[in-house]
């Protein structure tokens, strides 16, 4: 198969230059994968740091400031770094093939797309190296206090403008690729899950992101050229921050979750060895939850002092969220419904991020109220409430993902019994990691704080220890995957899983170099 | 297969680039669009302005009296004495008052000063209309000097039956480096 592929693609370099100019969907699709690996381990090793210093009250490991630091970097790393280039690799690796297509509409875009993102980065964790260290004023970058970041605020702002770019660029290139080279018969409504969550992610990348370029420039501006667009000396307002901020943020949310919506549409439906429950409803859904998510910004933002109409519209708005949400879930849980179901690792990781992110889903809905938002603004019930969704959803969509096309990228079943162990390690300890966080958040834990009062102690305890086993299990992970991409482990056919459908699955594993160079017929 | 994209392709790539550059650009629209919300209803405290003529021509309404106290606060670092002249003031809606806060220079550096206001409750802010207000403007003030400031103003006799007091704060800024610079140089 290779060979066939080489002969199409003349100018296929080997070694270093293969990755650097290429041009190839896959090719690219496994560099976003690696890179977003790499950050999530970085990211990750910056949550060790914070679970080790809350493990008991008082200063231990490191100072307030770090501490301060480390829970800004890892946002920033987590968010930018690991969630969202994972599913511009999925998307870069399963669209064209789901679609019947070669490759990407725009494939020089696409090497231009990944290859800004390392140097993003660079700038962003050379500022660990500066003096004054990195930003510490939270990923959320509130002005005033984002302004006294020493040197490191420009680089911030820089690898940020640089992260948007990129992403925009990778949003371009999907919706182009979705919108010109489908295999002849795929309409809209025959294309497959994952492949309309991310053109819907794909409008919302280029309408969220160019706003947070254009608030984080004002930022800048205000810094160094006299602007006062935060500075109320000036004129300004530091609330607008917000409100233009939360513009972008909500929107941002729902770019980490709605590919995880489609890959868990994929695999449940695989091994429950039925269709899909309400396929059209679930497009209607994701459509809808796009759509709202421009209106709802504010209920971030609560307690800064919004007129009772502002707090109940915005109140109102959050909640309505939870219907096309609750489709989504309804119809997941129906496709199972008398389905014979199996349990492989990939349907074990849906499975939990059905049920937990759905526990995510209910803590949002509790601070979607304005009333009692004022009680858990800025507690530990925040935080445990976008890991949920974020880890337990966003993480474990991925992870699934991976497991479930790991055998069709690399031609090799992975290791299922180290999948199993990595699986129940993973669920148990978040849960141990995060849900004690809701009750710490309740009791009035405040984010973002290196210490707290002794009466905490238990509950950080256990939420620690469960992030030691979470951060160590995700080695195993690493392994399992490295041990595919070698080529070790039993051969997989091209159909890899017996109940999975789509065109994907009547390429061979590994597929071609290029996916599909005669368009596929559809039945 | 050629790297080159087909021309339809990026035609369509070049279109989004621009609705994503269209929305850049809508980021700093926000910015007027939420200056001309805040003034509209008051969100955020925002206070209005009133011309003198309209003023005179209010009616006032006997009825009733509201209470507005005055609040006075500086920023961070901004070494001034700063304190309204009266507490509080008991009067009709629609009577023209007129006021006054003190405040003196403390340190031993001429510094630009900008007062911003904010009223609460937050309903009653767009029925705080200023004839006339320190806040207008900056204010300079040299070492160890005083000033008298004024601010005129009225209540809108609209203002929700339910509200009987209103706070008026200002909250005084030293005026960013390069405003200053602009000012003294004037």
């Amino acid at each position: 198969m290779t060979d066939i592929a080489l002969d199409h693609h003349h100018a296929a370099p080997s070694g270093l230059q293969r990755w650097l100019f290429s041009t190839n969907h896959k090719d690219i699709g496994t560099l976003y994968l690696c890179f977003s690996a790499l950050m999530f381990l970085t990211g990750g090793s910056f949550a060790m740091v914070i679970r080790a210093e809350l493990f008991q009250p008082g200063l231990q490991v490191v100072e307030p400031m770090t501490f301060n630091q480390m829970t800004t970097m890892h946002a920033l790393v987590m968010i930018f770094g690991a969630v969202m280039p994972a599913f511009v690799g999925l998307a870069n690796w399963m669209i064209p093939m789901m679609i019947g297509a070669p490759d990407m509409a725009l494939p020089r875009l696409n090497n231009w797309s990944f290859w800004i993102l390392p140097f993003a980065f660079a700038m962003l964790l050379a500022t660990w190296f500066m003096p004054g260290g990195p930003p510490s004023g939270g990923w959320t970058m509130y002005p005033p206090l984002v302004l006294q970041t020493g040197m490191a605020f420009p680089f911030l702002i820089f690898a940020i403008h640089l992260m948007g770019i990129s992403s925009v660029m990778g949003a371009i290139n999907v919706i182009t690729t979705v919108f010109n080279m489908r295999a002849p018969g795929m309409t809209f409504f025959k294309l497959p899950m994952f492949v309309w969550t991310w053109i819907i992610t794909a409008f919302l990348l280029i309408a969220a992101m160019p706003v947070l370029a254009g608030v984080v420039t004002m930022l800048l501006t205000d810094k160094y050229f006299g602007t006062s667009f935060f500075d109320a000396a000036g004129g300004g307002d530091p609330v607008m921050f917000q409100h233009v901020f939360w513009f972008f943020g909500h929107p941002e949310v729902y770019i980490m979750i709605l590919p995880a919506f489609g890959i868990v549409s994929h695999i449940v439906p695989a091994f429950a060895r039925k269709p899909l429950f309400g396929y059209r409803s679930m497009v209607y859904a994701v459509g809808a939850i796009a759509a709202l998510s421009f209106i709802v910004w504010a209920h971030h933002m609560f307690t800064v002092g919004m007129p009772l109409a502002g707090e109940l519209f915005f109140m109102y708005s959050t909640i309505l969220i939870a219907v096309p949400t609750g489709v989504k879930v309804f119809n997941w849980v129906a496709t199972m419904w008398r389905g014979s179901l199996t349990f492989e690792t990939p349907m074990l990781w849906a499975l939990s991020f059905i049920v937990l992110f759905t526990i995510g889903g209910f803590s949002g809905l509790m601070l979607g109220l304005a009333p009692v938002d004022f009680q858990y603004q800025d507690t530990y019930f925040v935080v445990a409430h976008f890991h949920y969704v974020l880890v337990t959803g966003a993480v474990f969509a991925i992870i699934a993902g991976v497991y479930f096309w790991l055998p069709k990228w690399t031609g090799v079943m992975y290791d299922e019994r180290l999948g199993k162990l990595h699986f129940w390690l993973s669920a148990i300890s978040v849960n141990m990691l995060f849900f004690p966080q809701h009750f710490l958040g309740l009791a009035g834990m405040p984010r973002r704080i290196p210490d707290y009062a002794t009466q905490f102690t238990g509950w950080n305890m256990v939420s620690s220890v469960g992030g030691f086993v979470f951060g160590a299990s995700q080695l195993i992970f690493l392994y399992i995957v490295l041990r595919a991409m070698s080529g070790k482990g039993q051969p997989a056919s091209g159909q890899v899983w017996e109940g999975a459908e789509g065109l994907e699955w009547t390429l061979s594993s590994p597929p071609p170099h290029h996916s599909f160079s005669e368009p596929p017929k559809l039945h | 297969m050629d790297t080159v994209a087909p021309s339809s392709s990026r035609r369509m790539g070049w279109k989004l680039a621009l609705v994503a550059t269209a929305m850049f650009g809508f980021g700093y629209l926000l910015v007027p669009i939420y200056r001309v919300v805040c003034e509209w209803t008051g969100f955020n405290g925002t206070t209005s302005r009133i011309e003198a003529v309209a003023a005179r021509a209010t009616v006032v309404d006997t009825s009733r009296h509201v209470i507005v106290e005055f609040v006075a606060n500086t920023s961070g670092n901004l070494p001034w004495e700063f304190r309204p002249t009266v507490a509080s003031v008991r009067v009709h809606p629609g009577d023209i008052v007129l006021t006054s806060f003190h405040a003196r220079n403390i340190g031993n550096a001429a510094v630009i000063g900008q007062a911003v206001p904010s009223v609460t409750p937050l309903q009653a802010a767009s029925h705080f209309r200023k004839l006339e207000c320190f806040c207008f403007s900056r204010q300079p003030l040299a070492p160890g000097e005083a000033k008298e400031m004024p601010v005129q103003f009225i209540v809108d006799p609209d203002l929700p039956k339910n509200i009987g007091t209103l706070t008026l704060s200002y909250t005084f800024f030293s005026a960013p480096d390069k405003v200053a610079a602009l000012s003294a140089a004037h």
